[in-house]
Protein backbone atom coordinates (compact mmCIF):
# COMPACT_ATOMS: atom_id res chain seq x y z
CA UNK A 1 0.00 0.00 0.00
CA UNK A 2 1.44 3.17 -0.91
CA UNK A 3 0.96 6.41 0.75
CA UNK A 4 1.44 10.15 0.31
CA UNK A 5 4.65 11.84 1.33
CA UNK A 6 3.18 13.75 4.61
CA UNK A 7 4.32 16.15 7.24
CA UNK A 8 4.06 12.68 9.47
CA UNK A 9 6.95 11.17 7.57
CA UNK A 10 9.06 14.90 7.48
CA UNK A 11 8.66 14.56 11.36
CA UNK A 12 9.93 10.73 10.88
CA UNK A 13 12.72 12.37 9.50
CA UNK A 14 13.78 14.66 12.06
CA UNK A 15 13.48 12.44 14.45
CA UNK A 16 15.55 9.84 13.19
CA UNK A 17 18.21 12.61 12.57
CA UNK A 18 18.64 12.36 16.50
CA UNK A 19 20.31 9.34 15.68
CA UNK A 20 22.53 10.69 13.44
CA UNK A 21 23.38 13.45 15.72
CA UNK A 22 24.10 10.61 18.69
CA UNK A 23 26.16 8.61 16.81
CA UNK A 24 28.44 11.50 15.90
CA UNK A 25 28.66 12.69 18.72
CA UNK A 26 29.87 9.32 20.04
CA UNK A 27 32.16 8.61 17.27
CA UNK A 28 33.26 12.34 17.89
CA UNK A 29 34.38 11.66 21.76
CA UNK A 30 35.90 8.50 21.07
CA UNK A 31 37.83 9.51 18.30
CA UNK A 32 39.35 12.44 20.23
CA UNK A 33 40.17 10.70 22.78
CA UNK A 34 41.81 7.74 20.63
CA UNK A 35 42.88 10.37 17.99
CA UNK A 36 45.13 12.50 20.77
CA UNK A 37 46.80 9.38 22.23
CA UNK A 38 47.82 8.79 18.34
CA UNK A 39 48.83 11.63 17.52
CA UNK A 40 50.59 12.00 20.57
CA UNK A 41 52.57 8.76 19.53
CA UNK A 42 52.77 9.96 15.82
CA UNK A 43 54.36 13.15 17.30
CA UNK A 44 56.32 10.95 19.65
CA UNK A 45 60.63 11.10 19.34
CA UNK A 46 60.51 7.36 20.33
CA UNK A 47 60.68 5.38 17.03
CA UNK A 48 57.84 1.96 17.74
CA UNK A 49 55.12 4.22 19.01
CA UNK A 50 55.52 7.03 15.88
CA UNK A 51 55.83 4.09 13.29
CA UNK A 52 52.94 1.85 15.13
CA UNK A 53 50.83 5.89 15.08
CA UNK A 54 51.90 5.78 11.16
CA UNK A 55 50.97 2.21 9.95
CA UNK A 56 47.45 2.86 12.00
CA UNK A 57 46.69 6.12 10.30
CA UNK A 58 47.59 4.51 6.53
CA UNK A 59 45.43 1.42 7.34
CA UNK A 60 42.68 3.33 7.82
CA UNK A 61 43.08 5.71 4.82
CA UNK A 62 43.86 3.65 2.70
CA UNK A 63 40.50 1.61 3.10
CA UNK A 64 36.93 2.63 2.76
CA UNK A 65 35.19 3.53 5.91
CA UNK A 66 32.69 1.19 4.32
CA UNK A 67 34.72 -1.75 4.58
CA UNK A 68 35.78 -0.98 8.43
CA UNK A 69 32.07 -0.99 8.95
CA UNK A 70 31.68 -4.33 7.76
CA UNK A 71 35.05 -5.95 8.93
CA UNK A 72 33.94 -4.86 12.55
CA UNK A 73 30.53 -5.98 12.50
CA UNK A 74 30.93 -9.15 10.59
CA UNK A 75 34.27 -9.68 12.45
CA UNK A 76 33.34 -9.37 15.96
CA UNK A 77 30.15 -11.82 15.21
CA UNK A 78 32.84 -14.37 14.14
CA UNK A 79 34.71 -13.92 17.03
CA UNK A 80 31.55 -14.66 19.30
CA UNK A 81 30.49 -11.23 20.41
CA UNK A 82 26.75 -10.92 19.11
CA UNK A 83 27.95 -6.92 18.26
CA UNK A 84 24.64 -4.83 16.78
CA UNK A 85 24.69 -2.35 14.16
CA UNK A 86 24.67 0.70 16.31
CA UNK A 87 27.82 -0.63 18.42
CA UNK A 88 29.53 -1.62 15.26
CA UNK A 89 28.81 1.55 13.74
CA UNK A 90 30.10 3.31 17.17
CA UNK A 91 33.64 1.48 16.59
CA UNK A 92 34.00 1.53 13.28
CA UNK A 93 33.76 5.44 13.34
CA UNK A 94 35.35 5.67 16.13
CA UNK A 95 38.47 4.18 14.42
CA UNK A 96 37.94 6.12 11.58
CA UNK A 97 38.09 9.31 13.62
CA UNK A 98 40.57 8.79 15.49
CA UNK A 99 43.21 7.49 12.48
CA UNK A 100 42.04 11.08 10.50
CA UNK A 101 42.07 13.39 13.88
CA UNK A 102 45.43 11.57 14.92
CA UNK A 103 47.00 12.93 11.53
CA UNK A 104 44.78 15.98 11.68
CA UNK A 105 46.31 17.22 15.30
CA UNK A 106 49.73 15.88 14.57
CA UNK A 107 50.13 18.57 12.12
CA UNK A 108 49.23 21.08 14.78
CA UNK A 109 51.44 20.01 16.92
CA UNK A 110 54.58 19.70 14.59
CA UNK A 111 53.13 23.34 13.53
CA UNK A 112 54.12 24.84 16.93
CA UNK A 113 57.57 26.11 16.86
CA UNK A 114 60.56 24.08 18.15
CA UNK A 115 61.61 26.70 19.95
CA UNK A 116 59.20 26.55 22.63
CA UNK A 117 59.45 22.98 23.68
CA UNK A 118 63.41 24.32 23.81
CA UNK A 119 62.42 27.15 25.91
CA UNK A 120 60.37 24.96 28.38
CA UNK A 121 63.16 22.86 28.58
CA UNK A 122 65.54 25.52 29.35
CA UNK A 123 63.10 26.83 32.10
CA UNK A 124 63.59 23.36 33.75
CA UNK A 125 59.83 21.93 32.43
CA UNK A 126 60.22 18.03 32.20
CA UNK A 127 59.20 16.64 28.64
CA UNK A 128 55.52 16.05 29.66
CA UNK A 129 54.92 19.00 31.38
CA UNK A 130 56.65 21.02 28.64
CA UNK A 131 53.99 19.40 26.22
CA UNK A 132 51.14 19.91 28.43
CA UNK A 133 51.49 23.37 29.46
CA UNK A 134 53.35 24.23 27.09
CA UNK A 135 52.78 22.72 23.54
CA UNK A 136 49.47 21.44 23.71
CA UNK A 137 47.33 24.60 24.60
CA UNK A 138 49.19 26.28 21.51
CA UNK A 139 48.12 23.43 18.99
CA UNK A 140 44.59 23.26 20.37
CA UNK A 141 44.01 26.49 19.29
CA UNK A 142 45.39 25.92 15.69
CA UNK A 143 43.43 22.60 15.59
CA UNK A 144 40.12 23.99 16.17
CA UNK A 145 38.95 24.94 12.60
CA UNK A 146 40.19 21.94 10.81
CA UNK A 147 38.44 19.68 13.48
CA UNK A 148 35.29 21.14 12.67
CA UNK A 149 36.02 20.56 9.56
CA UNK A 150 36.71 17.03 10.12
CA UNK A 151 33.40 16.80 12.37
CA UNK A 152 31.43 17.62 8.54
CA UNK A 153 33.19 14.97 6.97
CA UNK A 154 32.16 12.14 10.40
CA UNK A 155 28.44 13.74 10.01
CA UNK A 156 28.07 13.01 7.04
CA UNK A 157 29.95 9.39 7.20
CA UNK A 158 27.45 8.23 9.67
CA UNK A 159 25.18 7.64 7.00
CA UNK A 160 27.21 4.66 5.87
CA UNK A 161 25.84 3.07 8.81
CA UNK A 162 22.78 2.61 7.11
CA UNK A 163 24.11 0.23 5.01
CA UNK A 164 25.06 -2.58 7.80
CA UNK A 165 21.53 -1.70 9.44
CA UNK A 166 21.48 1.03 11.40
CA UNK A 167 18.39 2.89 11.28
CA UNK A 168 19.40 6.47 11.48
CA UNK A 169 18.96 9.66 8.99
CA UNK A 170 19.49 8.10 5.55
CA UNK A 171 17.92 4.59 6.57
CA UNK A 172 14.57 5.93 7.41
CA UNK A 173 14.56 7.89 4.26
CA UNK A 174 14.97 5.09 2.66
CA UNK A 175 12.39 2.80 4.48
CA UNK A 176 10.11 6.61 4.19
CA UNK A 177 10.83 6.19 0.29
CA UNK A 178 9.78 2.23 0.37
CA UNK A 179 6.32 2.92 1.64
CA UNK A 180 5.58 6.22 -0.41
CA UNK A 181 7.80 6.15 -2.87
CA UNK A 182 7.93 9.68 -3.60
CA UNK A 183 12.18 9.48 -4.05
CA UNK A 184 12.72 12.58 -5.22
CA UNK A 185 10.80 14.44 -2.12
CA UNK A 186 12.30 12.06 0.43
CA UNK A 187 15.90 12.04 -0.57
CA UNK A 188 15.50 15.85 -0.91
CA UNK A 189 14.31 16.04 2.58
CA UNK A 190 17.26 14.30 3.90
CA UNK A 191 19.55 16.07 2.34
CA UNK A 192 18.37 19.27 3.59
CA UNK A 193 18.64 17.76 6.90
CA UNK A 194 21.93 16.80 6.70
CA UNK A 195 22.88 19.83 5.37
CA UNK A 196 21.07 21.73 8.05
CA UNK A 197 23.39 19.58 10.50
CA UNK A 198 26.62 20.22 8.32
CA UNK A 199 26.69 23.89 7.03
CA UNK A 200 26.78 25.77 10.21
CA UNK A 201 29.76 23.79 11.43
CA UNK A 202 31.47 24.30 7.43
CA UNK A 203 31.05 28.02 7.86
CA UNK A 204 31.78 28.24 11.55
CA UNK A 205 35.59 26.00 10.27
CA UNK A 206 35.84 28.37 7.63
CA UNK A 207 35.41 31.33 9.91
CA UNK A 208 37.85 30.52 12.44
CA UNK A 209 40.19 29.56 10.13
CA UNK A 210 40.01 33.49 8.65
CA UNK A 211 40.49 34.47 12.18
CA UNK A 212 43.45 32.22 12.54
CA UNK A 213 45.01 34.12 9.82
CA UNK A 214 46.70 31.40 8.44
CA UNK A 215 44.85 28.46 6.56
CA UNK A 216 45.82 25.16 7.75
CA UNK A 217 45.58 22.51 4.91
CA UNK B 1 36.26 -18.10 23.00
CA UNK B 2 37.27 -18.62 18.55
CA UNK B 3 36.06 -21.79 17.69
CA UNK B 4 35.71 -20.57 13.90
CA UNK B 5 38.54 -21.99 11.21
CA UNK B 6 39.60 -19.51 8.55
CA UNK B 7 39.15 -20.44 5.49
CA UNK B 8 40.82 -18.12 2.90
CA UNK B 9 40.94 -20.31 -0.29
CA UNK B 10 36.98 -20.09 -0.84
CA UNK B 11 37.86 -16.75 -0.86
CA UNK B 12 40.53 -17.10 -3.28
CA UNK B 13 38.97 -19.66 -5.35
CA UNK B 14 36.23 -16.71 -6.45
CA UNK B 15 39.14 -14.67 -7.88
CA UNK B 16 37.04 -14.23 -11.11
CA UNK B 17 34.32 -11.87 -9.71
CA UNK B 18 37.18 -10.31 -7.06
CA UNK B 19 39.08 -9.21 -10.65
CA UNK B 20 36.00 -8.43 -12.49
CA UNK B 21 35.01 -6.02 -9.20
CA UNK B 22 38.24 -4.85 -9.16
CA UNK B 23 38.50 -3.53 -12.89
CA UNK B 24 34.88 -2.21 -12.43
CA UNK B 25 36.28 0.12 -9.26
CA UNK B 26 39.57 1.22 -11.30
CA UNK B 27 36.75 1.86 -14.44
CA UNK B 28 34.12 4.32 -11.79
CA UNK B 29 37.20 6.41 -10.66
CA UNK B 30 38.93 7.01 -13.57
CA UNK B 31 35.57 7.53 -15.40
CA UNK B 32 34.66 10.18 -12.72
CA UNK B 33 38.17 11.71 -12.73
CA UNK B 34 38.28 12.78 -15.55
CA UNK B 35 34.41 14.28 -15.93
CA UNK B 36 34.77 15.57 -12.10
CA UNK B 37 37.73 17.25 -13.54
CA UNK B 38 35.67 18.55 -16.55
CA UNK B 39 33.10 19.64 -14.07
CA UNK B 40 35.45 21.73 -11.48
CA UNK B 41 37.46 23.21 -13.88
CA UNK B 42 33.61 24.74 -15.74
CA UNK B 43 32.57 25.33 -12.42
CA UNK B 44 35.75 27.29 -11.49
CA UNK B 45 36.22 29.17 -14.04
CA UNK B 46 32.49 30.33 -13.70
CA UNK B 47 32.90 31.38 -10.07
CA UNK B 48 35.86 33.46 -10.99
CA UNK B 49 34.92 35.12 -14.24
CA UNK B 50 30.92 34.38 -13.99
CA UNK B 51 28.27 36.53 -13.72
CA UNK B 52 27.16 37.25 -10.30
CA UNK B 53 23.94 34.85 -10.99
CA UNK B 54 26.52 32.64 -12.17
CA UNK B 55 28.58 32.96 -8.72
CA UNK B 56 25.60 32.12 -6.92
CA UNK B 57 24.51 29.51 -8.04
CA UNK B 58 27.90 27.90 -8.30
CA UNK B 59 28.27 28.38 -4.82
CA UNK B 60 25.43 26.52 -4.00
CA UNK B 61 26.03 23.79 -5.83
CA UNK B 62 29.14 23.12 -4.08
CA UNK B 63 27.91 24.34 -0.56
CA UNK B 64 25.16 21.44 -1.13
CA UNK B 65 27.22 18.90 -2.42
CA UNK B 66 30.29 19.42 0.60
CA UNK B 67 27.44 19.29 2.97
CA UNK B 68 25.58 16.29 1.88
CA UNK B 69 26.33 12.49 2.22
CA UNK B 70 27.50 10.77 -0.98
CA UNK B 71 25.51 7.93 0.12
CA UNK B 72 22.34 10.18 -0.11
CA UNK B 73 23.51 11.88 -3.28
CA UNK B 74 23.77 8.62 -4.79
CA UNK B 75 20.31 7.57 -3.89
CA UNK B 76 19.29 10.62 -4.90
CA UNK B 77 20.29 10.32 -8.80
CA UNK B 78 19.96 6.65 -8.74
CA UNK B 79 16.20 6.65 -6.98
CA UNK B 80 15.50 10.30 -7.57
CA UNK B 81 16.13 10.72 -11.17
CA UNK B 82 13.63 8.27 -12.81
CA UNK B 83 10.47 10.23 -11.98
CA UNK B 84 12.19 13.26 -13.57
CA UNK B 85 11.78 10.86 -16.67
CA UNK B 86 15.39 10.27 -16.87
CA UNK B 87 16.62 6.33 -16.64
CA UNK B 88 20.14 5.93 -15.79
CA UNK B 89 21.86 2.12 -15.16
CA UNK B 90 22.96 1.55 -12.11
CA UNK B 91 26.43 2.06 -13.17
CA UNK B 92 25.96 4.99 -15.17
CA UNK B 93 24.11 7.11 -12.15
CA UNK B 94 27.12 6.25 -9.99
CA UNK B 95 29.73 8.10 -12.49
CA UNK B 96 26.67 10.63 -12.57
CA UNK B 97 27.15 10.97 -8.56
CA UNK B 98 30.61 10.78 -8.17
CA UNK B 99 31.02 13.53 -11.44
CA UNK B 100 28.83 15.93 -9.31
CA UNK B 101 30.68 15.18 -5.95
CA UNK B 102 33.72 16.01 -7.26
CA UNK B 103 32.86 18.14 -9.06
CA UNK B 104 32.01 20.68 -6.51
CA UNK B 105 35.07 19.54 -4.31
CA UNK B 106 37.53 19.83 -7.17
CA UNK B 107 36.02 23.45 -8.35
CA UNK B 108 37.05 24.66 -4.37
CA UNK B 109 40.66 23.40 -5.28
CA UNK B 110 40.69 24.56 -8.83
CA UNK B 111 39.55 27.78 -7.85
CA UNK B 112 42.67 28.47 -5.14
CA UNK B 113 44.83 27.53 -8.26
CA UNK B 114 43.05 30.16 -10.56
CA UNK B 115 43.53 32.64 -7.80
CA UNK B 116 46.93 31.93 -6.94
CA UNK B 117 47.77 33.17 -10.36
CA UNK B 118 49.31 37.02 -9.81
CA UNK B 119 47.12 39.66 -12.07
CA UNK B 120 50.47 40.79 -13.85
CA UNK B 121 51.00 37.80 -15.44
CA UNK B 122 47.29 37.78 -16.73
CA UNK B 123 47.79 41.96 -18.39
CA UNK B 124 50.98 41.00 -19.87
CA UNK B 125 49.76 38.32 -21.76
CA UNK B 126 46.84 40.62 -22.51
CA UNK B 127 49.54 43.38 -23.63
CA UNK B 128 51.23 40.54 -25.67
CA UNK B 129 47.78 40.11 -27.25
CA UNK B 130 46.69 36.70 -26.50
CA UNK B 131 42.78 35.91 -26.83
CA UNK B 132 40.45 35.46 -23.26
CA UNK B 133 40.83 31.76 -24.16
CA UNK B 134 44.36 31.49 -24.67
CA UNK B 135 44.87 33.41 -21.81
CA UNK B 136 43.38 31.18 -19.31
CA UNK B 137 44.51 27.79 -20.99
CA UNK B 138 48.59 28.58 -21.41
CA UNK B 139 48.59 31.41 -18.76
CA UNK B 140 46.65 30.21 -15.78
CA UNK B 141 45.00 26.99 -16.22
CA UNK B 142 48.50 25.49 -16.39
CA UNK B 143 50.02 26.84 -13.95
CA UNK B 144 47.37 26.42 -11.63
CA UNK B 145 47.48 22.87 -12.63
CA UNK B 146 50.76 22.78 -11.64
CA UNK B 147 50.05 24.22 -7.87
CA UNK B 148 46.81 22.42 -7.50
CA UNK B 149 47.92 18.74 -8.61
CA UNK B 150 48.70 17.37 -4.86
CA UNK B 151 45.24 18.38 -3.33
CA UNK B 152 43.32 17.35 -6.42
CA UNK B 153 45.52 14.10 -6.34
CA UNK B 154 44.82 13.47 -2.68
CA UNK B 155 41.01 14.05 -3.27
CA UNK B 156 41.27 11.29 -6.25
CA UNK B 157 42.36 9.22 -3.88
CA UNK B 158 39.26 9.69 -1.47
CA UNK B 159 37.39 9.50 -4.62
CA UNK B 160 38.74 6.04 -5.43
CA UNK B 161 37.37 4.85 -1.77
CA UNK B 162 34.32 6.20 -1.57
CA UNK B 163 33.35 3.81 -4.50
CA UNK B 164 32.48 1.63 -2.50
CA UNK B 165 29.40 3.13 -1.13
CA UNK B 166 27.85 2.69 -4.95
CA UNK B 167 27.58 -0.64 -3.65
CA UNK B 168 24.79 0.35 -2.28
CA UNK B 169 22.74 0.68 -5.64
CA UNK B 170 24.14 -2.38 -6.70
CA UNK B 171 26.77 -1.62 -9.07
CA UNK B 172 29.24 -4.74 -9.37
CA UNK B 173 32.12 -3.35 -7.92
CA UNK B 174 34.76 -4.50 -5.35
CA UNK B 175 32.48 -3.81 -2.16
CA UNK B 176 29.73 -5.13 -3.69
CA UNK B 177 31.57 -8.22 -5.43
CA UNK B 178 32.44 -8.86 -1.94
CA UNK B 179 28.93 -9.05 -0.43
CA UNK B 180 27.96 -11.62 -3.42
CA UNK B 181 30.99 -13.84 -2.74
CA UNK B 182 30.09 -13.72 1.10
CA UNK B 183 26.54 -14.22 0.45
CA UNK B 184 27.57 -17.42 -1.78
CA UNK B 185 30.28 -18.95 0.68
CA UNK B 186 29.44 -17.88 4.18
CA UNK B 187 32.92 -16.82 4.84
CA UNK B 188 32.18 -13.18 5.94
CA UNK B 189 34.97 -12.26 7.70
CA UNK B 190 37.82 -14.08 5.47
CA UNK B 191 36.25 -12.42 2.20
CA UNK B 192 35.91 -8.73 4.03
CA UNK B 193 39.32 -9.18 5.47
CA UNK B 194 40.72 -10.14 1.83
CA UNK B 195 38.93 -7.18 0.33
CA UNK B 196 40.08 -4.90 2.24
CA UNK B 197 44.00 -6.25 1.65
CA UNK B 198 42.84 -5.47 -1.76
CA UNK B 199 42.00 -1.71 -1.20
CA UNK B 200 44.50 -1.30 0.17
CA UNK B 201 47.38 -1.99 -3.00
CA UNK B 202 44.90 -0.46 -5.08
CA UNK B 203 45.43 3.08 -2.94
CA UNK B 204 49.20 2.33 -3.17
CA UNK B 205 48.76 1.50 -6.89
CA UNK B 206 46.73 4.83 -7.19
CA UNK B 207 49.30 7.03 -5.41
CA UNK B 208 51.96 5.07 -7.26
CA UNK B 209 50.11 6.07 -10.23
CA UNK B 210 49.99 9.82 -9.37
CA UNK B 211 53.38 10.13 -8.16
CA UNK B 212 54.43 8.83 -11.65
CA UNK B 213 52.35 11.42 -13.64
CA UNK B 214 53.53 14.09 -11.49
CA UNK B 215 57.05 13.52 -12.16
CA UNK B 216 56.71 12.76 -15.48
CA UNK B 217 54.45 15.43 -16.72
CA UNK B 218 53.40 17.75 -13.87
CA UNK B 219 56.81 18.94 -12.11
CA UNK B 220 58.64 21.76 -13.48
CA UNK B 221 61.62 20.84 -13.69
Amino acid sequence: MIRDFSTGDLLLLLLAARWTVALSLIAFAGGAMAGLAVALARASSAAIPRYAAMVYIELFQDTPLLMLLFVVFFGANVLGFQVSPWAAASIGLTLYGSAFLGEIWRGCLESVPTGQREAAKALGLKPWQAMVFVVLPQALRLSIPPTIGFLVQLVKNTSLASIIGFTELTRTGQLVNNATYRPLAVFLAVSLIYFALCWPLSLASRQLEKRLGQPLV
Amino acid sequence: MLNYTFQFGTVWREWPLLVAGLLTTIRLSIISMVLGTVVATVAAAASVYGSRALRVSVLAYVEFTRNTPFLVQVLTVYLGLPSLGVHLSAGDAAILAMTINIGAYGSEIVRAGIESIPKGQIEAAKALGLRPALIFRLVVFRQALIAIYPALASQFMLLMLSTSIVSAIAVEELTATANTIQSRTFRTFEVYFVVTLIYIALSLLFRAAFHFIHVRWVRVR
